[in-house]
């Protein structure tokens, strides 16, 4: 069946079904209950399944998830909803020192199923820890998985993949898309999660883009391409695992590739991304691989963010600085 | 996941008006009932001058005029989002009046009041909502910090400056403010922990207006807040925090202890949060139109207006002199607000090091470089 759905609606969906196939399935978090989360997610869950598997927490971040941990001891799998990026920090120890590692500490007698939801990006006008892009320091620890989705398609099915995978997952929403519509086909085999998709052919420049900044890439090699310029555009879908085969395919064929995120440039995903691309496609390469991402400051105040936030202009400008190398 | 409530009697919060799904508080302080009737606390006495009084009024009023003109600039696309402190006015001026040179205030997010009694210009708080920045005033000048939007974290700040007063031996001392929410963080609760093992000079004051966004107090604990400072070894009070004369007496209080070296105190401030949580929010899907109405009739300003009357305190020309003053300030903030500037685009880059590194350095004036390719030109 196939339904017109927002991103937002997309996850809703996602997020029913996942729990009505598996009733250890609990969501945790902060206002997503009786109100259904402040970006309405989780909206009509509470009234359905009941309180015991919808549940408004306790303002208390390092709760949710360490108490996610002990629930996922014992068979759970919660579904953690952070309510913004920026509020992730008080479980931040939880998720780093626990989360992470108590799979390989036991030895892999103790799975920890649990996923952990995080509108992140900017781009709303909202006030201070309400738009930031902390992906990176997630990727960077071992044992945690990392997605973000850009779309309706793979936040429905993406979010049920990853309630139903073994392994955490960070799972990361791109906030100001959620409100952005496609056709989601219901019945039909969703592709892997941990996955990364050729969204556009092109032949001059790859642009590698995930979440927020898909739409935004595609939006520049469409106007690439009304001044002659081809432009390939990768959703990357993972961060980590990284699934670069894809894309070490497509630099070969291009010999430029341009990495965009929101998140700061310095040590953010691009810098890992350049790495290992230079490290496999090193004789392909025309060009140095180029980031374009958020400045090295804090996210600014909201009359500062389209100065901040890598725009169709600025990918246009790294694609023509690599194809001018 | 229902959890018994044996232990959790359920009895009226405050004399005079039911309110059944709030537990027990018996000890409410209260020098000014919602009639405006002047009652006497045994422990809160407080001697208040004709004059203090119509400035407490004058306070209220125009602190709530600052934030119906900020919730209606909000409307009309001139803010990104206001919280409002609709019903809480008695509770912030109160508390900010209490303090004196040398204290320190931590605010959240909702202090607009408190900023008020700080001298705080209500357009440097509406430049935080605007999106211009992350406050405009100064900090060390008006002793008031900056609003912490991570629930919680400025109460460990406050804690530690409190301690740096106690090293110095100044007899002063700081009011970290929170909500009812927030108690439940852990980081609120270390505050408490070493606030009390170093008998810190910090009083925490906590706006229980019932709600965290759509959470109800219930979420958050099972016994009255203020019940819990005894667990971490400090005195906890409830005051009417619609009551601006009794929040004013007990944190008068609390600040002298804690200025007189007798550790910190925790004032559990009984309120309603009036309005939405922010501008962005819709409080219809989580709680009853009838909740309000009771609230309603517990208004803080209207309590002290009979008051002043019935006293012959102030008469009609003092209410409307207060009127016209309001006006002048919605509108001195709704001009102000209409033509903020927009900050440059450096200023992100301009403090975020006392010592700016050569890479952000590098950075900027790339940043310049770039913006300045698009002088004259549109973007394309
Ligand atoms: C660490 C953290 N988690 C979540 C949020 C999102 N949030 C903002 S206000 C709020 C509720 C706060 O409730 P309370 O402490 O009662 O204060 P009130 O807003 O009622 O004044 C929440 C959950 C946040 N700002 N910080
Ligand atoms: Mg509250």
């Amino acid at each position: 069946m196939t339904e017109t759905l927002t991103i937002g609606k997309a996850l809703n969906l996602g997020l029913r079904r996942a729990m009505e196939d598996d009733a250890k399935v609990v969501l945790m978090g902060e206002d997503i209950g009786r109100l259904g989360g402040v970006f309405r997610i989780t909206d009509g869950l509470q009234k359905d399944f009941g309180e015991d598997r919808v549940v408004d927490t306790p303002l208390a971040e390092a709760g949710i998830l360490g108490t996610a941990v002990g629930l996922a001891m014992r068979g759970y799998r919660p579904v953690c909803e952070i309510q913004f990026d920026g509020f992730v920090f008080p479980a931040y120890n939880q998720i780093v020192t626990q989360v992470a590692k108590i799979h390989a500490r036991s030895r892999g007698k103790l799975p920890m199923p649990i996923v952990i939801r995080i509108p992140f990006g900017g781009g709303i006008g909202a006030v201070e820890h309400h738009s930031e892009s902390p992906e990176a320091y997630f990727a960077h620890t071992p044992g945690l998985k990392v997605v973000a989705v850009s779309n309706p398609v793979d936040a429905y099915w993406g979010i049920q993949q990853a309630v139903a995978h073994p392994d955490p997952i960070v799972f990361l929403e791109p906030k100001r898309r959620y409100w952005e519509k496609a056709e989601v086909d219901t019945g039909a085999t969703p592709g892997p999660l941990f996955a990364s998709r050729v969204v556009r052919g092109g032949d001059d420049v790859t642009v590698l883009a995930y979440g927020p900044m898909v739409k935004t890439a595609l939006q520049a090699a469409e106007a690439a391409a009304e001044e002659g310029r081809s432009v390939e555009v990768v959703d990357l879908r993972t961060i980590s695992p990284l699934d670069l085969d894809p894309v070490f395919d497509s630099v070969r064929r291009t010999g430029r590739c341009v990495v965009v995120h929101e998140a700061p440039v310095t040590l953010g995903l691009g810098a890992e991304i350049a790495a290992r691309v230079t490290e496999t496609c090193f004789h392909s390469l025309e060009a140095p691989v180029l980031r374009v991402g958020g400045y090295d400051t804090p996210y600014p105040p909201s009359k500062l963010e389209e100065e901040y936030l890598p725009d169709l202009d600025r990918v246009l400008d790294a694609v023509d600085r690599a194809m001018e190398f | 996941m229902s959890v018994s409530s044996a232990t959790t009697e359920v009895v009226d919060p405050v004399p005079g008006a039911a309110a059944p799904h709030l537990p027990e508080q018996p000890d409410l302080v209260q020098l000014l009932t919602p009639e405006g009737e002047r009652v006497e606390h045994p422990d809160y006495a407080i001697d208040v001058s004709a004059e203090e009084l119509r400035d407490l009024y004058r306070d209220l009023v125009l602190v709530r005029r600052w934030d119906v003109e900020a919730t209606a600039l909000q409307r009309q696309g001139e803010l990104g989002i206001w919280a409002s402190l609709l019903g809480q006015e008695a509770a912030q001026i109160g508390a900010g009046r209490a303090l004196q040179d040398g204290d320190v205030a931590f605010p959240t997010y909702r202090e607009h009041g408190v900023a008020w009694t700080r001298g705080v210009d209500p357009l440097h708080v509406i430049s935080l909502f605007r999106g211009v920045d992350n406050g405009g005033w100064d900090p060390v000048a008006t002793a008031f910090n900056l609003y912490t939007v991570v629930i919680g974290a400025q109460c460990l700040h406050a804690t530690g400056y409190a301690m740096g007063l106690q090293r110095d031996g100044a007899e002063s001392a700081t009011l970290a403010f929170l909500g009812d929410g927030a108690t439940s963080q852990g980081e609120v609760n270390e505050a408490m922990i070493w606030a009390a093992s170093f008998s810190a000079p910090v009083v925490f004051f906590c706006q229980n207006n019932q709600y965290a966004i759509s959470v109800p107090l219930e979420r958050q604990t099972r016994v009255p807040l203020y019940q819990r400072a005894a667990g971490f070894g400090f005195p906890g009070v409830r005051v009417d925090g619609n009551d601006v004369l009794a929040v004013l007496a007990v944190t008068r209080a609390a600040l002298a202890a804690a200025r007189e070296g007798q550790g910190p105190t925790f004032v559990e401030a009984f309120t309603y949060r009036m309005g939405a949580h922010t501008t962005s929010d819709d409080p219809t899907r989580y709680r009853l139109a009838s909740e309000l109405e009771e609230w309603k009739l517990r208004d803080p300003i209207a309590r002290v207006k009979a008051y002043l009357s019935r006293s012959g305190v102030a008469d009609a020309a003092f209410f409307d002199s207060v009127e016209a003053e309001a006006d002048e300030l919605a509108k001195r903030i709704r001009t102000g607000t209409v033509e903020m500037p927009d900050p440059p685009g450096t200023a992100m880059f301009d403090q975020v090091y006392a010592e700016q590194t050569p890479t952000l350095a590098a950075q900027q004036a790339e940043f310049e470089a770039y913006q300045a390719s698009f002088e004259g030109s549109e973007h394309r």
